[in-house]
């Protein structure tokens, strides 16, 4: 469990990027910090492995005050994914996802083997493992970057805007990628997205922010979406727009659930059609559309 | 031509006082110019200062600095040790900036990214900044080494030996093959050490070797290396 206290972050020229932020992340849950461009996700993310200290305010990890914690000992204990996979391009991959045990001092066979094992777990040909990064697409290069943050087997996992910069098909596979990882290892997922289809999809827990790092809502998808706290929120969210409001349309067939607009949004399954009444189940069928559950199979 | 070959023997020791005179002042440039140019990387307020100065070193005309450094530092004026310092002195002042460059060259978020997951100040500089600093830290080495090796020449003037004494002995004693064997090769001492700097290059970076292909592109790396 990670917990803000009060967290402000106010940098030497005077940005006052964080603002009085309280939050209790859950463990084993992804959460997700979702805002516009500045509001203060990077900055937040950052606390948690003390690459950013607040000015004022504390943060525990598990019950501890990571600010009595030694930096890069936390930091090798934390795993850590960012846009453009932030690998070492002088590294194989490979060995970008031994680095971190070998920093912990794992023998360098052990370190790799694992590495190997690893590139399974996250959808990865083993037979890129000699490559650059530059040698891969951007798409190889972000699971790398997840393997890397796998490596150490931490409890949380910080992910920065990973899948800011691939194209959305293969975003999406990530994303899928992720939410069977993240069932089958149940870790505490801190995740940052501009995107607020993205966060709905990913997040337990989303997190809407506004310039200056203040907090606009904190909820479920399915509680943000049915009671959006103001007008920031339901425009952030597209609420507003009608973008969420769903209806269904029977097309002789089966029942195809349109969004207000009139775009297909995807379609309704018999057994979860009375569910499907309530807003929470209404929001999560927009990202599942068909425009978002492309599968691109293990081809990669 | 005769006269080469009548002195192979002599003409080989020159080229290895030369070398005496050049490979040592060029590695210790680049390690003395290490911790000044990450200083000057490092802290924005000492990057002026610093750069200044080593520019203002390289401003020392050669000849007089050869002269007067052995009252500074009590060496003779023809020792080797005399010239290396000289040397070595020229070549820090190309190198610090080329250290201080290389380093501000090193993509930020890959900095950002070793510091995230977990390497130290230290760890990181060695094992991160520095080696992907490399390219742009041979390329600086490599005007170092062919300065270094023509600049080792005019040791001969004041009577340190070197490839430079082949020509300063021929305008004395009037042998033309001489100065110009002399030129000749220091000239290909230059190229040979500038090769040696390529070469060695390659060994230690080889992901520079295959990294120009773009993201998307399937690389095929026996076939580029052919070409390379
Ligand atoms: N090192 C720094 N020095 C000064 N200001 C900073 C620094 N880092 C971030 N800021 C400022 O703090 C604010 C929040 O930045 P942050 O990077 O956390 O935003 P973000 O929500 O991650 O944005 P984006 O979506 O663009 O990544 C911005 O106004 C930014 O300019
Ligand atoms: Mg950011």
């Amino acid at each position: 469990m990670i917990e803000f206290h009060s967290v402000t972050k106010r940098f030497p020229d005077g940005t006052i990027a964080v603002d009085d932020f309280s939050l209790v992340v859950p463990s084993h849950k992804t959460t997700v910090f979702v805002g516009t461009s500045g509001s203060g996700k990077t900055t937040l993310l950052r606390m948690i492995n003390r690459m950013v200290d607040p000015t004022s305010g504390s943060i525990d990890i598990d019950g501890a005050d990571i600010g009595t914690l030694e930096p890069v000992k936390l930091r090798r204990s934390i795993g850590y994914v960012m846009q453009n996979s932030g690998l070492l391009p002088h590294r194989k991959v490979v060995d970008n996802v031994a680095t971190v045990p070998m920093l912990r001092g794992m023998p360098r066979k052990k370190a790799r083997e694992q590495a190997l094992a690893l590139l399974d777990t996250v959808g990865l040909d083993r037979s890129l493992a000699e490559r650059y990064p530059s040698q891969l697409s951007g798409g190889q290069q972000q699971r790398v970057g997840v393997a890397r943050g796998l490596a150490v087997n931490p409890n949380i996992l910080l992910m920065d805007e990973p899948f800011g910069a691939v194209d959305p098909i293969v975003r999406a596979e990530l994303q899928q990628e992720l939410l069977r990882l993240q069932r089958e290892l149940g870790k505490t997922v801190v995740f940052v997205t501009h995107d607020i289809d993205e966060a709905f999809l990913l997040g337990d827990q989303v997190v809407i922010l506004r310039t200056g790092g203040k907090v606009a809502q904190v909820g479920s998808p399915a509680q943000i979406l049915a009671n959006p706290i103001d007008d920031f929120v339901s425009t952030f969210v597209g609420a507003e727009r009608g973008k969420r409001s769903l209806h269904v349309e029977n097309h002789g067939n089966g029942n195809i659930v349109v969004d207000e607009t009139g775009r297909l949004a995807g379609v309704l399954v018999a057994s979860q059609s009375t569910a499907a009444t309530a807003s929470g189940s209404e929001s999560r069928a927009g990202p599942r559309g068909p425009g978002a559950s492309v599968q691109g199979g293990d081809s990669r | 031509m005769t006269w080469i070959w009548s002195n192979l023997d002599l003409i080989w020791d020159r080229t290895f006082d030369h070398l005496i005179l050049s490979v040592p002042s060029i590695i210790l440039s680049f390690v003395i110019a290490l911790p000044f140019g990450w200083l000057a990387y490092r802290y924005r307020s000492s990057r002026a200062v610093i750069l200044t100065t080593v520019g203002l070193l390289y401003a020392i005309p050669s000849l007089p600095l050869f002269i007067v450094l052995p009252f500074i530092v009590g060496t003779s004026i023809r020792s080797p040790l005399n010239l290396i310092i000289a040397l070595t002195l020229y070549g820090v002042a190309l190198m610090v900036r080329v250290v201080a460059d290389g380093l501000g060259s090193v993509d930020r978020d890959v900095r950002q990214s070793a510091t995230a997951v977990g390497f130290s100040g230290w760890s990181s500089f060695w094992r991160v900044e520095l080696p992907l600093a490399g390219p742009v830290l041979l390329a600086g080495l490599r005007v170092v080494a062919v300065s270094t090796v023509s600049l080792a020449t005019v040791g001969a003037v004041i009577g340190a030996q070197s490839l430079g004494s082949l020509f300063t002995d021929g305008f004395q004693r009037g042998i033309e093959a001489e100065i110009i064997v002399g030129i000749v090769a220091t000239v290909l001492l230059a190229l040979a050490l500038d090769a040696a700097l390529v070469l060695l290059g390659r060994l230690l970076m080889p992901w520079t070797r295959r990294s120009a292909i773009g993201v998307t592109a399937r690389p095929a790396p026996v076939i580029r290396e052919v070409a390379a």
